[in-house]
């Protein structure tokens, strides 16, 4: 036995807590952004209501509702695969992909609204705004772009899963890293949970 | 358990050849030898930037070099030795070759996960060295990155902000694979508090990777915002706060001091019990400033900022954690000497190295306290006080550890011995030069000479030559040191498996080791560090 490759397998519990630590590190990623947010936010709290005004809380509970559906279909998926339904769970992945994408499309045109009121970093419209304002747009568009971000490597991610579910590598026996996509899924949610309320509803 | 009667055992160096098959492994050793490799190389590279920046000093005015190419060097001589060579230094090589060894296990937790920690680290460093010679304009902003200096010095610094980004994004995922690996693959028996006194400091450490590492990475990821986007967070002229910036960037940076020195305290922890074949004097207190001083020393990081105008209270709860980390580190220091009291005192290299590590370790904490203290740091904030105390630390103390630990498992790692009258002589070059580069540094700086200047007061040229002086017997040291280390490994005599008498796991294999550890998964029975056990005898 001392002859071959070390042992490829990792058992899911090995698995799943890496994957929760690794969580731990993306919660301080934004973590650091949360803080800037408050001392911020303490700092300019008249110019912080202001520019929240302008954010379309519409768009953003849309947004909400949006990615918490995904995270259920993301959930169920995974039941899904215990049950040795590859083909459900499929499906369910593929609507949460859909799901990320109307997510993305509404993201695409809230940005695209401001771009077109010429609200962003370094404009000669956001430099004539009081810091406060911009101090907000910045975080706006830091914060929502890096959770953007995580939305698509979340969507490559599970578009992984389903190509291994159908190429059978993920089944009802071994579907760690679909857990591990689930986990991650459900961070993205959790993030936008946050980003929610700090940046449309608190006006 | 080496039964193996071939002439030429099977080990994980020659069991596969070629520089794919190195590439390639997942193997926790070969990525330990590379990692180590690359990490030699780049300290080469910065400690010969630091010679040439002593030389510079040798006169006041130009000697060598241009303002502009002083500043360059001090930067990228910061960037390298702290990103690249010192963070994963300990953890990166000693911890991915003996980590899994010395719990017991095959390899670490996610073999895969490791190799992919070593290209991310590569891509970094790379960057790090492109930051430097990119448009020959070298990033001028000290490896600090301070704001507002940071976002508008016209220069390579968003680049090197992406190197250390990435750097940082290695140093995560080992400290990850670290914590999953302690917690999952301990052989069967081994309690927590049976294993070794080295893992047990790289879970405290890899614990500051994960949770400070990535405070600094959304902060340069700011920075680099600022620059790129004119986002303005640091920026006052857009609103921002400089200061801001500075406590995030102590937040992580200051717990990335632990990162490289618990590693170093357990380095010589093991290394203490070997040379004087006696059990490790205060196993449990010792753990447990292990993990004190990961868990104060997260809440230190306003000492780096007593002038940059926080408040009288927070001033004072910053110096008051800072006196209390010292409290574990001394109890680490007095568990040392305490351990080679009354035992068989064997002066090997390692041992030679390690002891030199407490001296040079406790003058840099206690000149640490002397900047922890409010009245006496407005005098030395900024002065090559600092310079002195800190290259104490990282290089007195994380850098002799290191040697101490090339030289503990040099005959482990190559199954080879390196010469013990050469290791001697280089200890004893490393040694005055250190302290001769180094301790003037502390008189000038107190006199007042401050710290990343190009010029000074002619004043002060007795310090800064004798400085140059120790600055080229280290240098002599390190080549002396180098070349037994580099000669020996392929051409020394054969080592036997356990040379000092060690009673870790990792020496109750063979050397080199084969390459899945154990032919057999060992049953631990009792804690570590027990010299009454059979085989020694």
């Amino acid at each position: 036995m001392s002859t071959n490759e070390h042992s490829e397998f990792i058992d899911s519990d090995t698995g799943k807590l890496g994957m929760w630590l690794f969580l731990f590190t993306e919660l301080f990623l934004f973590g650091g952004l949360f803080i800037v947010y408050s001392v911020m936010r303490s700092k300019y709290a008249d110019d912080f209501h202001h520019a929240a005004l302008e954010l379309n809380a519409f768009v953003g509970a849309t947004n909400t509702v949006v990615l918490l559906v995904s995270s259920m279909t993301v959930a169920m998926s995974l039941t899904a695969i215990q049950q040795k339904r590859g083909g459900k769970a499929m499906g369910l992945l593929f609507i949460t992909l859909l799901l990320a994408g109307v997510f993305m499309v509404n993201k695409y045109f809230e940005w695209g609204h401001k771009f077109g009121l010429h609200l962003y970093p370094g404009s000669d419209v956001m430099k004539s705004l009081p810091h406060g304002e911009i101090m907000f747009f910045g975080l706006y568009y830091m914060m929502t772009g890096l959770h953007a971000l995580h939305v698509i490597i979340g969507g490559i991610l599970l578009t992984i899963v389903i190509l291994k579910i159908k190429s059978g590598k993920i089944n009802s026996e071994h579907y760690l890293l679909q857990e591990n996509g689930a986990l991650y899924w459900h961070l993205v949610d959790l993030i936008w949970i946050f980003l929610f309320p700090l940046l449309y509803l608190i006006t | 358990m080496t039964n193996s009667s071939t002439s030429v055992p099977l080990n994980y160096l020659n069991h596969k050849t070629g520089l794919w098959s190195w590439l390639t492994s997942t193997d926790h050793k070969r990525i330990g030898l590379m990692y180590m490799y690359t990490i030699a190389i780049f300290f080469c590279v910065a400690a010969i930037l630091g010679l040439l920046m002593r030389i510079e000093k040798l006169t006041p005015g130009q000697t060598i070099m241009t303002a502009q190419t002083y500043n360059g060097m001090f930067t990228i001589h910061g960037i390298i030795m702290i990103f690249i060579v010192v963070i994963p230094g300990l953890a990166a090589v000693f911890g991915n070759i003996f980590l899994p060894i010395m719990i017991g296990a095959k390899d670490v937790a996610f073999p895969k996960l490791n190799l992919f920690s070593w290209y991310v680290f590569i891509t970094g460093a790379l960057l790090g060295l492109y930051s430097q010679f990119a448009n020959g304009n070298s990033p001028d902003t000290g490896w600090t990155f301070y704001v507002p200096y940071s976002a508008a010095a016209s220069s390579n610094v968003v680049i090197a902000l992406t190197a250390a980004f990435v750097l940082g994004f290695a140093s995560i995922l080992t400290g990850l694979n670290f914590i999953v690996t302690i917690h999952r693959m301990r052989a069967p028996g081994m309690t927590w508090f049976r294993m070794p006194l080295f893992p047990w400091s790289l879970y405290a450490t890899a614990w500051i990777q994960l949770l400070a590492t990535p405070i600094v990475g959304i902060t340069l990821l700011m920075v680099i915002a600022e620059r790129t986007l004119h986002i303005g967070f640091f920026d006052p002229s857009l609103g921002g706060d400089p200061v801001l910036y500075q406590h995030l960037f102590w937040i992580y940076s200051h717990p990335a001091v632990y990162v490289m020195i618990l590693p170093a305290m357990g380095v010589v922890t093991e290394i203490f019990p070997t040379f004087s074949q006696k059990p490790v004097f205060g196993y449990v207190p010792i753990v447990f400033s292990s993990l004190a001083i990961a868990l104060v020393g997260y809440f230190v990081w306003g000492h780096h900022m007593f002038t940059s105008g926080i408040s009288y209270e927070s001033r004072w709860f910053f110096s008051f954690l800072t006196f209390l980390v010292a409290i574990p580190s001394a109890i680490k220091v007095f568990n040392w000497l305490s351990t080679m009291y009354g035992g068989s005192v064997d002066l090997k290299p390692p041992l030679l190295f390690a002891i030199s590590f407490i001296f040079l370790f406790t003058i840099g904490g206690f000149t640490g306290l002397t900047l922890g203290s409010l009245a006496t740091n407005i005098q030395l904030h900024n002065t090559d006080f600092v310079v002195a105390h800190f290259h104490y630390i990282i290089f007195g103390g994380m850098g002799f550890a290191f040697f101490a630990a090339i030289h503990y498992w040099f005959p482990k790692i190559y199954g080879r011995m390196y010469n013990f009258k050469w290791a001697n002589i280089s200890w004893g070059f490393l040694f005055v030069g250190f302290n001769l580069l180094y301790f003037p540094l502390f008189v000038i700086g107190i006199q007042g000479m401050p710290r990343r200047y190009f010029d000074y007061d002619p004043k002060f040229q007795t310090g800064e030559v004798l400085s140059t002086i120790g600055a080229f017997i280290l240098i002599t040291g390190l080549i002396l040191m180098i070349s037994n280390l580099v000669y020996h490994s392929r051409r020394g005599a054969i080592a036997p498996a356990n040379p000092w008498h060690g009673v870790t796991l990792e020496w109750q294999i063979p050397s080199p080791p084969p390459h899945e550890n154990f032919d057999e998964i060992p049953v631990i029975t009792h804690e570590p560090y027990r010299f009454d056990h059979p085989h020694t005898n």
